[in-house]
């Protein structure tokens, strides 16, 4: 009797612990919004929170793509370049339009259609991307580190080095309208949040309740068992760097309509930022497991952790080492995490 | 064979070459339609390779596969499924961060309209386990599963393809003897059901208790087919070891010697319950060859990880020279100590593809030449030579990268490594695997060599002919205990099979010297 109490007494004990550990990044995420809190009287107000959440888009967007990229076993270094060149793609569409010379006329398309151009860019470069990782056997990180290098230079190639300034378009060309995408509100909520909000649960959708999703899975966590149950490998690591591009150049057009500016650096170093939030959330950079929900719990944790530090008046530089401290620390729990639940759950089937 | 029996599948005389061996020879195989038909043969036999031919894993060289009276040829595993073939691999390839019924319905999944029904899947699946008399929760990750729920849920997936005919290949390594007894009857069920089944394994006794038919390879060659009604575990142990040669008789001056190692009681559990290693005793003297026989999975490879601490939890004693080492005590203490092992996976854990061969050979003695820290440039070149020539290495010059080498010679450079910590006992495991023939008895001719100079050597292996060629003594292990132990001249090939066959049951030889 006694041992059995102590036994039960020892489990929910183990289970507790593995509550906390599971739920680690959201518990990191609640300790970092009371602390800022105490600290800042202006930090828990609805401008700072939607402030806050536009930033925290910018970064969620590509996290998004580079989760499902980690999940199928590789990674994208290049989604940062990506972001700049898409952003100049708009920039150079809306302000100097597309010159056809033969014909000796400039075209200017549609803002929406704009819209569409640069996310088919992203897409295109992703599936470049796809197209050296899968045919060329190129280590996944090689691929992309070299695709950062080469979309960032044409990014500075299209204007010379200089930002397309002022893309407020022109009602005479039917191209006005672009702000909105960063500025507009609906129902007093910033368009940006909105489309986090749709792709966010549209990629957890993709992700959980479709084939795809599940094969991103099957070939991140063993690829020799994907490939033998048939899917096909090729074509899901294909796709994902697709996604990942795609996701990158709508980051990209979000932060040339925040700016009403294409600025060719802009993007530098987010990939890291993107990573980061990916692994912050639970995804493992050996594939096969991470979720959306957690990719975006990461990114909060980035976002709120850097706008809360310059609130309270953190340099810079304390800054990044606290980031880097909190990524560190993250992912050795993680590691912790992984191991004692899946002690616990074989003893848990041996014992039922 | 009765001409009533209808065949399923035929192999007619399918040829296997891979660049250095024949694989399989013109092999001829039947598969019985809604039999068990067993085949078994030594390791290397050629028996993976035929049934990753009929799953269109592999393509053979020559000869054909022939399906309910047409040709057929797979391309791959996909193809050879759309057949009705389905195969569960002794590896179990399940995407293990996946869920059971996310397995089961991998690439077949119940998604109308292109987003998956969970609900269906779920009930699919917890039908499909009913079936396997499990309760396997589908919604389980496979990770948090034990190797012989791991086992059903990869039955349960070649159920879900409606497989005409399925190949397990050894189902049972990893059960228990309960887990076997379910599996039986999931086998007898499924036979029941008209699938036709392909059943390899090592366990004669198994054999005969599930099979219907049997085929036994030896050599890439086939050797024999009958009904399992009509023989017993000596004729199939006849059939895999083809003239049964007994041990050659002892070495002079063999015995008398000290011990280098004593291992007592050594016990190495498994996470998920069970043991790699179960109470394993025996010792090693000087000057002596000891050969570790036994079957994939009986627990050699974990045996000599322990020896040498790669094993921390393990239990039980190791004594080296007459002195116990401590627990504790690292992988560098017991090589400090004397022990030294050449490791089963070569490419893996044997040489640093990246090095020299120099490189290679001083890469465990590398402390000892460093002066206050640093290497001189030309640290350990003598002794680099002397080795080199020891063993006699075919290389250019000691600077040459080891990938250039032949796996034989990559071997000898590993041995050579090993040797340059001056050892007393010499681990080696399967020393002999993926070199060719020459290789290999230049192999040999080290190791007795390595004996007459005072070093004692544990070698595993699961060739038979290997070990009874140069074995003083045999240990023979089967389910992670020590099932049997043979002194030279004292048995026959047929008694080292008959005693890894041995399985779950483990009565301790009382062999001691």
């Amino acid at each position: 009797m006694e041992h059995t109490k102590k036994r039960v007494l020892g489990k929910t004990r183990q289970s507790l612990k593995l509550l906390v550990l599971r739920f680690r990044t959201v518990i990191a995420l609640l300790v970092i919004i009371v602390i800022f809190t105490l600290l800042s009287d202006t930090f828990l107000t609805v401008q700072n929170i939607l402030l806050m959440t536009r930033h925290v888009a910018i970064n969620a967007f590509l996290a998004i793509g580079m989760t499902f990229v980690i999940v199928s076993g590789g990674i994208d270094l290049s989604v940062g370049s990506i972001l700049g060149l898409c952003g100049m793609i708009v920039g150079a569409l809306i302000d100097v339009g597309m010159p056809l010379p033969i014909f000796g006329v400039v075209i200017y398309f549609h803002t929406w259609f704009i819209v569409v151009i640069a996310i088919a860019a992203g897409a295109v470069i992703g599936a470049v991307n796809g197209v050296i990782v899968t045919r060329l056997n190129v280590a996944p990180f090689i691929a992309t580190l070299g695709m950062l290098y080469v979309a960032r230079g044409f990014a500075l190639l299209s204007n010379n080095g200089s930002t397309f300034p002022f893309l407020n378009g022109r009602p005479s060309l039917g191209n006005t309208g672009f702000p909105f995408l960063g500025e507009g509100n609906i129902l007093g909520v910033p368009v940006s949040i909105w489309l986090l909000v749709a792709v966010a649960l549209l990629a957890a959708f993709v992700a959980n309740r479709t084939p795809f999703g599940r094969h991103v899975y099957a070939v991140g966590g063993n690829e020799r068992a994907a490939d033998l149950s048939g899917v096909r490998v090729r074509r899901i690591r294909f796709r994902v760097y697709m996604i990942s591009g795609a996701l990158a150049a709508l980051s990209g057009l979000i932060v040339t309509s925040q700016l009403i500016a294409a600025n060719p650096a802009s993007g530098e170093t987010y990939e890291l930022n993107a990573i980061a939030a990916a692994v912050l959330g639970g995804t493992s950079l050996m594939g096969g497991r991470g979720t959306i929900g957690g990719t975006i719990i990461g990114s909060f944790v980035i976002g709120i952790l850097a706008d809360g530090l310059v609130m309270v008046g953190v340099s810079d530089f304390w800054q990044m080492v606290i980031k880097g401290v909190v990524i560190i620390v993250a992912v050795a729990i993680d590691q912790l995490q992984e191991n004692i639940s899946r002690v616990a759950a074989i003893q848990e089937e041996k014992r039922g | 064979m009765s001409a009533s029996e209808e065949i399923l599948l035929r192999a007619v005389s399918v040829t296997k070459v891979f660049p250095g061996t024949v694989a399989l020879d013109g092999v001829d195989f039947n598969a019985y339609r809604g039999k068990v038909n067993v085949l078994v043969g030594e390791n290397g036999a050629g028996k993976s390779t035929l049934m990753k031919i009929i799953a269109g894993a592999e393509q053979p060289t020559a000869g054909k596969l022939v399906m309910e009276g047409h040709p057929v040829r797979f391309h791959s595993p996909l193809e050879a499924q759309s057949y009705g073939v389905g195969i569960i691999y002794q590896e179990l390839d399940l995407c293990r961060n996946l869920s059971v019924s996310d397995n089961i319905f991998l690439t077949r999944e119940i998604a109308p309209r292109g987003v998956i029904n969970f609900k269906k899947q779920r009930e699919a699946s917890k039908r499909l386990l009913a079936r396997l008399e499990h309760s396997i929760d589908p919604e389980k990750k496979v990770a948090d599963l034990g190797v012989s729920s791991q086992q059903i849920v990869a039955i349960a997936k070649a159920l879900a393809q409606n497989v005409k005919i399925l190949i397990m290949d050894e189902p049972t390594s990893a059960l228990t003897a309960d887990e076997v007894s379910i599996l039986f009857r999931v086998v007898r069920e499924l036979k029941a059901q008209g699938v036709t089944i392909v059943y390899i394994s090592h366990r004669l006794e198994e054999v005969l208790q599930i099979g219907d038919f049997i085929s036994v390879l030896r050599d890439g060659k086939m050797r024999a087919e009958a009904t399992v009604g009509d023989i017993d575990v000596n004729w199939i142990i006849e059939k895999m070891v083809g003239k049964s040669l007994s041990a050659p008789p002892p070495r002079e001056g063999g015995a008398a010697k000290r011990v280098l190692l004593e291992v007592l009681g050594l016990s190495y559990a498994r996470v998920e319950g069970g043991h790699h290693v179960k109470g394993a005793s025996f010792f090693v003297r000087s000057g002596e060859i000891v050969g570790l026989y036994g079957l994939m999975g009986a627990g050699r490879t974990e045996l000599l990880e322990c020896v040498i601490g790669l094993h921390p939890d393990a239990s039980g004693d190791v004594v080296v020279d007459g002195s116990p080492l401590p627990k504790s005590a690292s992988v560098g203490e017991r090589i400090a100590r004397g022990l030294i092992l050449v490791p089963e996976d070569r490419q893996a854990a044997g040489i640093v593809k990246t090095l020299t061969v120099g490189g290679n050979v001083i890469l465990a003695s590398v402390g000892g030449y460093a002066r206050m820290g640093i290497l001189p440039r030309n640290a350990g070149k003598s002794e680099i030579l002397d080795m080199i020539r020891q063993l006699s290495i075919r290389v250019s010059s000691s600077d040459q990268l080891i990938t250039a080498l032949s796996g034989g010679n990559q071997q000898k450079v590993v041995v050579a490594k090993a040797l340059l910590t001056k050892p007393k006992v010499l681990l080696m495991d399967e020393p002999t695997r993926g070199i060719d023939v020459n290789a290999k008895s230049e192999i040999f001719a080290i190791m007795n060599g390595l004996a007459r100079t005072g070093i004692g050597i544990l070698f595993a292996s699961s060739e038979l002919k290997e070990i009874v060629a140069l074995s003083d003594r045999v240990i023979v292990m089967a389910g992670g205990a020590v099932t049997g132990e043979f002194g030279r001249g004292a048995y026959t090939e047929a008694d080292l099979v008959a005693a890894a066959a041995r399985d779950r049951v483990a009565p301790r030889s009382s062999g001691e010297g």
